[in-house]
């Protein structure tokens, strides 16, 4: 408790390039490229797959590699292989492992739609994309938003590897307090993050409540 | 109209679903396909609207093949109502509704009144417009399925088993609303089930398949009852098909005594002229009909000389331990006496209209 004190208590870390201000901001730019990056690969292809069924040996392929997958390894590769002075090194692996749990999600999601709706959509005349859009989004609509919830957690949680390789975030509290045996500083640092991984999680509740029809939800009142 | 004509559904394994159907559907009536499970009623039904293409053979609808029309078009033309209702839970009631209007583009003012209309026009509370499907009985559901795809106001209706999920006294009422829905509306409808006596209460003409999709027979319920075309039919059919054929034939033709006594027994009335029961012995005079009340009545049937059936007369005289039944006005009151002798006068008629002259079934 007193390390949380001295750490939140002393004003040199609310202030400057290292202050917990500016390394928040950075840690939050890092996890919502990575996230936005993800959600552009694997959205648009868990629905296409999801829809068509075509492909669906790529969502479990692609899933299992990318969980296997050791996200620090691949920090330090990327590295070697770009070199120092771009955010790449964190962004790649972080989107890597966002991928697969949105792709699931979302795959899985739009496969689970009740056989019947889908033929009661195209039997009513919706064309192809129009069953996709208006009626089987709108029904995978949870379970696509669990996908995103998990894989922006994963993502906040693990760009703290970015002080691994110089970059900013809050894994700096909690790497450089390690190697300069300043606990305070890590303790801080891991309460941030986790901190920062539950206002994710709440904000994805409130936007689960705000976008899922509660016809879908179901917490529509009885009576009105 | 819509025409079959030598329509085959085969699938890549080789299994035929339809087989060289050819069969016509009248315009501005119920056509029930009805069979056991595999013989293609369901293939049959979804390959007019295109859910499932024809391997051989043509489907025209008003003369024009379907296969020239676009798949989306030709749907958003026709009423499509499945088993499960397949509402979009998403959609308040209104929306699912309106779906096909919102798909041709009407604005969404228009579409939504038109919504509402048809609520009221299948029986629906229109308080239910705001909910969700989930909130809704499986019966209103299907209510709810049936006005979506009438809400385009498409000539052809396809029913797709709309009632078999729901209980049987929700079902008789569905049945009881489309068929007091189609004859406000006129549409041609083209109904699937396996139940042969929702394929006879509702058909105005019922075609039996049998598995691997062949047309066993096609013909009104009362020809097919009285002549089915062969075992199959017949075993499908079940029993009693006899005493089930007289549902086809009007009451009015049966003689009817206008008076109250029968040998050994007497109608009793009330002061409304309705009929209270049976007393047995001689006549009884018309001033102790409201003293006696029910005591040492015995029991009675009824039928309405104007709109039941034979079926009813029948079934109204073996309620009776007189043995002959009481015909009532539109109104519930006494019309007169219907013998044993005259109903085996009638019964004789309706087995000969249904002999050879009895209209022919298929051709």
């Amino acid at each position: 408790m007193n390390w949380l004190i001295d750490f939140f208590g002393n004003p040199a870390n609310w202030s400057g390039p290292g202050g917990i201000p500016a390394r928040l901001l950075e840690h939050v730019e890092f996890s919502l490229v990575a996230l936005i990056l993800s959600m552009i690969i694997a959205i648009p292809l868990g629905l296409l797959i999801g829809h068509t069924g075509r492909g669906a040996v790529l969502v479990v392929v692609t899933a299992n590699a990318a969980r296997a997958l050791p996200t620090l390894g691949l920090v330090v590769l990327i590295v070697l292989l770009v070199g120092v002075g771009t955010t790449w090194p964190v962004l790649i692996p972080l989107v890597a492992l966002a991928i697969p749990p949105i792709l699931v999600n979302t795959y899985e999601g739009i496969r689970g739609v009740d056989e019947d709706l889908r033929d009661a959509a195209y039997g009513m005349g919706l064309r192809g994309g129009q069953v996709l859009m208006k009626v089987l989004v709108p029904v995978a609509l949870p379970l696509i938003l669990l996908g995103l919830r998990v894989a922006a957690i994963q993502v906040v949680a693990t760009a703290t590897v970015a002080a691994y390789v110089g970059l900013g975030g809050l894994g700096r509290y909690i790497i450089d307090g390690l190697a300069t045996k300043d606990f305070p500083s890590t303790i801080g640092g891991a309460v941030l993050v986790a901190v920062l991984a539950l206002i994710v999680q709440l904000a994805f509740s409130l936007l689960q409540r705000v976008m899922v029809s509660p016809g879908v939800s179901r917490r529509a009142a009885k009576a009105r | 109209m819509i025409t079959f004509e030598g329509v085959t559904k085969r699938y890549g394994d080789g299994t035929v679903a339809v087989d060289n159907l050819s069969l016509q559907v009248p315009t501005g009536a119920i056509t029930v396909f009805v069979g056991p499970s595999g013989c293609g009623k369901t293939t049959s039904l979804r390959m007019i609207n295109r859910m499932i293409d024809a391997t051989e053979g043509r489907i025209l609808l008003d003369d024009k093949d379907i296969r020239q029309i676009d798949p989306p078009t030709l749907r958003r033309g026709i009423g499509y109502v499945i088993q499960q209702a397949g509402l979009f839970p998403h959609r308040k009631i209104v929306d699912n509704v309106a779906t096909v209007p919102y798909l041709l583009g009407w604005d969404k003012k228009k579409a939504r009144a038109r919504a509402m209309e048809l609520l009221e026009r299948v029986g629906l509370d229109t308080k239910l417009a705001g909910r969700y499907p989930f909130q809704l009985s499986g019966g209103q559901q299907q209510r709810v399925g049936v006005a979506r795809a009438l809400a385009a106001d498409p000539p052809v209706l396809l029913m797709d088993e709309p009632f078999s999920a729901v209980d049987p006294v929700v079902r008789t009422s569905l049945q009881d609303e489309l068929l007091r829905l189609q004859s406000e509306l006129h549409k041609t409808i083209v109904f699937v089930t396996h139940d042969i006596d929702e394929a006879i209460k509702l058909g105005d003409t019922v075609a039996v398949l049998r598995v691997g999709g062949h047309l066993a027979q096609i013909a009104d319920p009362s020809t097919l009852l009285a002549e089915p075309a062969d075992d199959f039919v017949e075993g499908f059919l079940g029993k009693d098909r006899g005493i089930r054929r007289l549902s086809f034939v009007p009451a009015g033709g049966v003689a009817v005594r206008a008076e109250r006594d029968v040998p050994g027994w007497s109608v009793v009335l009330d002061g409304d002229d309705r009929p209270l029961g049976w007393r047995a012995g001689g006549s009884t005079g018309p001033t102790d009909t409201q003293a006696a009340g029910k005591d040492g009545l015995l029991p009675f049937g009824t039928f309405d000389l104007e709109k039941d059936s034979l079926r009813a007369a029948l079934d109204a005289a073996l309620l009776a331990p007189s043995g002959c039944a009481i015909a009532v006005d539109g109104d519930g009151r006494f019309a007169g006496v219907v013998t044993r002798e005259a109903l085996d006068e009638a019964l004789l008629r309706a087995s000969g209209a249904a002999g050879p002259t009895g209209a022919g079934s298929h051709g």
